[in-house]
């Protein structure tokens, strides 16, 4: 952290000029910073995964297996039976170019393996080695090359320097997606015991306790008071949260970001306040307290086993249907795998707004709806009492998160509830949002301090996005409809765009929400004095 | 230096051809037996390939969605970018495949005084596309060699290449268009630093066999002013199974036909299998519809199970039943 250079410096060391030297022959560089701790011995044990151990990427010796390229080998093989995409992905590259400089890695650092292209080929070039004719016998002359340790090490450092956000893939005249790509890549390498504690540790944590941060039920209850309590001190109006309780028609999943980290509670208050606003009959669950899966940036058989709390919980409490939170790669699992991992859930009904009796064929399969189109859904047909005045203070912008917008779709809904519950509205650049928006540098699991300066470059398009309406229309607030946006966001807003804040976008409703019987709002969902209140 | 590579590559081709037609006299293995097994190889490779993706399944939805989901009526669903019926999902295949849709969202960043900038780029789309257009006219005037008679479609499409009439022979603009095609996406590769630094031999290769077998085609027609009918009577030989080698075929005809076979040979184990590939390729030909419709997986695994309740409950009832949470059971 101390050593990160600041905003101008770190934008005048980039050079998009590639070096002289051929990208077989440069050796990835693993000195730290530039990688993510790995992952805890403990962590790996419990959810036995392979080669637990204490190593240090910088060291020589990364430990690994004595049979560690069979075991590659193998596991490539094993994966371009099981997938369609890898086998294209991995043939039908022509190095076009047309992704190169649509990698937000890329643009920030100018390190050309930060190309999608050329990500893809540090994986195409072993699997033409090993499992195509040409390029067995002319090596070089193909671009193979064998696998050797080098290569792992270089594997580890890009891509875990990729947010699987698939900016590329929009691009791609194949559809060449390099979050397949790079999910194949960092399943190999957990085969070998390759891998980073961020990601390792939610992972065991959402497996046990029921969320990333490994709050036990009580502590959570805890937590879910304290935020009724705020609530109570902001609107005078006690509300009150189920949670684990049976015979409601909803379960309510958010990521636990939403429930533990500034500014994300702000945000799960908000979805308190519509719920008790709406009267919804709804409950949460402390075993399915995370609606993000981190098993999505590990292996499917990890993603499916977290996924499936979802489902199992649904049927134990006996709801009709699941209402997801604003979560990014919590909304792929749920639209691109759930239903097709761990359905069809037939226990469960087509989700069916109780207010508006609207019913929601978009989830007519996985039964799972997202807020904004609820929300969305609500305000078309009045049924919430606003008052967007008391977001005055606000000039907002929106940023399309990565998942719900290249793997999913969900660009107008948020959009529709956004502009409903505050006046000053400005869209970054066109290029930065909607399907071409950028990701935040940390999804995927890199959302670690360890490797800041990384994710400030990766953050760069997104935070010069930022700065263009913050300079033309003092924007002052950026939401956004992810848990980890709003963990990675703020440094990064700070970075490249200095005051602006980052918010969920419930935060916004609940901030404009008229609760039945509450006493004038002075202040915010952030306890700051609304516009005329400031005393 | 791979541009040089592929360059050599190709030149020695041209001589091969050169040598073994001038000079070894060997017409039938060049104008027969080759062609015979390149459109083999090329056919049963090209089948080999297809069979060979599709044996993998698809065993998740993971369409790349470009555009608005369909969701509640009064919010536009962006139909062909984000498709949720195969009917939509066929259209944006169309769009693809005939359009290069995705490409034509090319945009080139940069960074001028501190800013990130993005300028549209539709260069790569509009000299690709007329690249592969005139490809395909070239191959569609070229039918009139393989049918007798000639089906009045070739005729007209021969007739609107030809359409400005310019000199004799008529100048077919495809031609043209296709030098002017390849020539842009060569030119790239060569000076786009990044695009040099990723290309590899296989990049030069085939961009410099394909514009080696134009050259080579128009040399014939306007310089060489090869003997059509004779030509004719050999392809006919071909496609009947009647080969013959006629007299009065000339030896620019022979290279021509055997870079095209090298083409045909190479394309089957290349990179220009994206010609197949496209249709095939799992984040575009997929309708965005996983949460409406249930989508198998061959392979999922239905003895992976959450941590269950019960286990959770066993871990933390003490402590859930203090905070008054409740439980399935008390102790």
């Amino acid at each position: 952290m101390a050593d990160l250079p600041k905003a101008e410096e770190l934008l005048k060391s980039i050079n998009y000029t590639p070096p002289s030297t051929p990208w077989m022959d440069i050796k990835a560089d693993t000195s730290p910073g530039n990688w993510c701790y790995p992952a805890k011995a403990e962590k790996l044990e419990y959810l036995g995964f392979p080669n637990p151990r204490e190593w240090n990427p910088a060291d020589q010796d990364w430990k690994l297996p004595e049979n560690w390229q069979d075991i590659v080998h193998q596991g490539f093989k094993e994966r371009l039976d099981k997938y369609r995409s890898l086998k294209i992905f991995m043939d039908v590259c022509v190095r076009c170019g047309a992704c190169a400089d649509k990698c937000h890695f890329f643009i920030g650092s100018g390190d050309p393996k930060n190309m999608p292209v050329l990500r893809a080929e540090l994986m195409r070039s072993i699997y033409r080695k090993d499992f195509t004719m040409a390029g067995k016998i002319l090596s070089t002359l193909t671009g193979s090359r064998v696998m050797t340790e080098d290569v792992l090490k270089e594997w580890f450092i890009y891509f875990y320097q990729c947010t699987e956000c698939r900016r590329c893939s929009l691009f791609c005249p194949y559809g060449i997606d390099t979050a397949e790509v790079t999910m194949m890549a960092r399943e190999l390498l957990h085969l070998c015991g390759v891998n980073i504690n961020w990601i390792l540790e939610p992972v065991s944590n959402c497996n046990r306790t029921g969320n990333h941060l490994g709050i036990q039920p009580h502590a959570f209850k805890d937590i879910v008071e304290f935020m009724v309590d705020d609530i109570e001190e902001i609107t005078g109006k006690r509300i009150n949260v189920p949670l684990n309780e049976k015979g409601h028609e909803i379960l309510f999943i958010t990521p636990s970001g939403d429930v533990f980290a500034d500014p994300g509670i702000y945000t799960f208050m908000g979805y308190l306040m519509l719920f008790d606003h709406i009267g919804l009959d709804y409950t949460l669950s402390t075993y399915a307290s995370e609606g993000g899966n981190f098993g999505l940036f590990t292996s499917s058989e990890m993603m499916k086993k977290l996924n499936a709390k979802m489902y199992a919980e649904a049927k134990r409490l006996g709801v009709k249907w699941i209402l997801g939170g604003e979560c990014g790669h919590m909304w792929r699992v749920i639209n691109q795998y759930m239903d097709t991992m761990n359905g069809p859930a037939d226990f469960l009904q087509v989700p069916k707004s109780p207010i508006t009796g609207t019913v929601f064929p978009a989830a007519a399969q996985t039964k799972m709806l997202h807020i904004t189109e609820f929300t969305a859904d609500l305000m078309k047909h009045n049924k919430l009492k606003l008052d967007p005045s008391r977001n005055d203070h606000l000039r907002v912008t929106f940023h399309d998160s990565c998942n719900p917008a290249r793997a999913m779709g969900l660009m107008d809904e948020p959009r529709y509830v956004i502009k409903n519950v505050v006046k000053n509205f400005f869209e970054m650049p066109e290029q930065t949002i909607r399907e071409q928006t950028f990701c935040c540098a940390g999804g995927s699991g890199l959302n670690t301090d360890e490797i800041m300066e990384i994710r400030m470059r990766g953050g760069l398009p997104r935070g010069n996005a930022l700065k263009s309406v913050r300079d033309e229309h003092d924007v002052n607030m950026l939401s956004c409809i992810c848990a980890i946006d709003r963990a990675t966001l703020p440094p990064l807003a700070n970075y490249w765009a200095p005051g602006v804040d980052v918010c969920g976008v419930h935060e916004l409703v609940g901030n404009a929400l008229i609760l039945d019987g509450e006493k004038e709002r002075e202040v915010d969902l952030r306890q700051e004095p609304l516009p005329g209140k400031e005393g | 230096m791979n541009a040089l590579y592929s360059l050599v590559l190709v030149f020695a081709l041209v001589l091969i051809a050169l040598f073994g037609v001038g000079t070894a006299h060997m017409a039938g293995l060049f104008g027969i037996a080759l062609p015979l097994v390149a459109v083999a190889v090329f056919l049963v490779g090209f089948a080999y390939r297809i069979i060979k993706w599709a044996k993998s399944p698809v065993p998740f939805n993971i369409t790349t969605t470009g555009g608005q989901q369909k969701s509640l009526d009064f919010i536009k669903h962006s139909k062909f970018d984000n498709p949720v019926t195969p009917g939509q999902t066929f259209i944006r295949m169309l769009l693809e495949v005939l359009c290069f849709r995705s490409l034509f969202r090319n945009a080139k960043t940069g960074i001028q005084e501190g800013q990130v900038t993005y300028a549209s780029a539709k260069w790569l789309w509009l000299f690709s596309l007329l690249f592969h257009y005139s490809f395909l006219l070239i191959i569609i005037r070229h039918m009139r060699l393989f049918f007798e008679p000639v089906p009045a479609c070739i005729n007209f499409v021969a007739m609107l290449d030809g359409i400005f009439q310019i000199g004799a022979p008529r100048l077919y603009m495809s031609d043209i268009l296709i030098l002017v095609g390849l020539g842009f996406l060569l030119a790239r590769r060569l000076w786009d630093a990044k695009v040099r630094y990723i290309s590899l031999v296989t990049d030069y290769f085939p961009l410099l066999l394909i514009i080696s077998v134009a050259l080579s085609g128009i040399y014939m027609r306007f310089f060489a002013h090869v003997d059509i009918p004779a030509v004719k009577q050999l392809t006919m030989g071909l496609v009947t199974f009647h080969p013959v080698i006629p007299a009065g075929v000339s030896v620019p005809f022979y290279v021509h036909l055997f870079l095209v076979c090298t083409l045909l040979i190479y394309f089957p184990f290349s990179k220009l299998m994206h010609a197949g590939g496209v249709f095939l390729s799992p984040t575009r030909n997929m309708p965005n519809n996983p949460r409406r419709v249930h989508h198998e997986n061959p392979w999922n695994d239905p003895s992976i199970k959450p941590h269950s309740y019960e286990d959770y409950e066993n871990d933390f009832r003490e402590p859930m039943i203090e905070a008054g949470l409740p439980v399935e059971k008390k102790s």
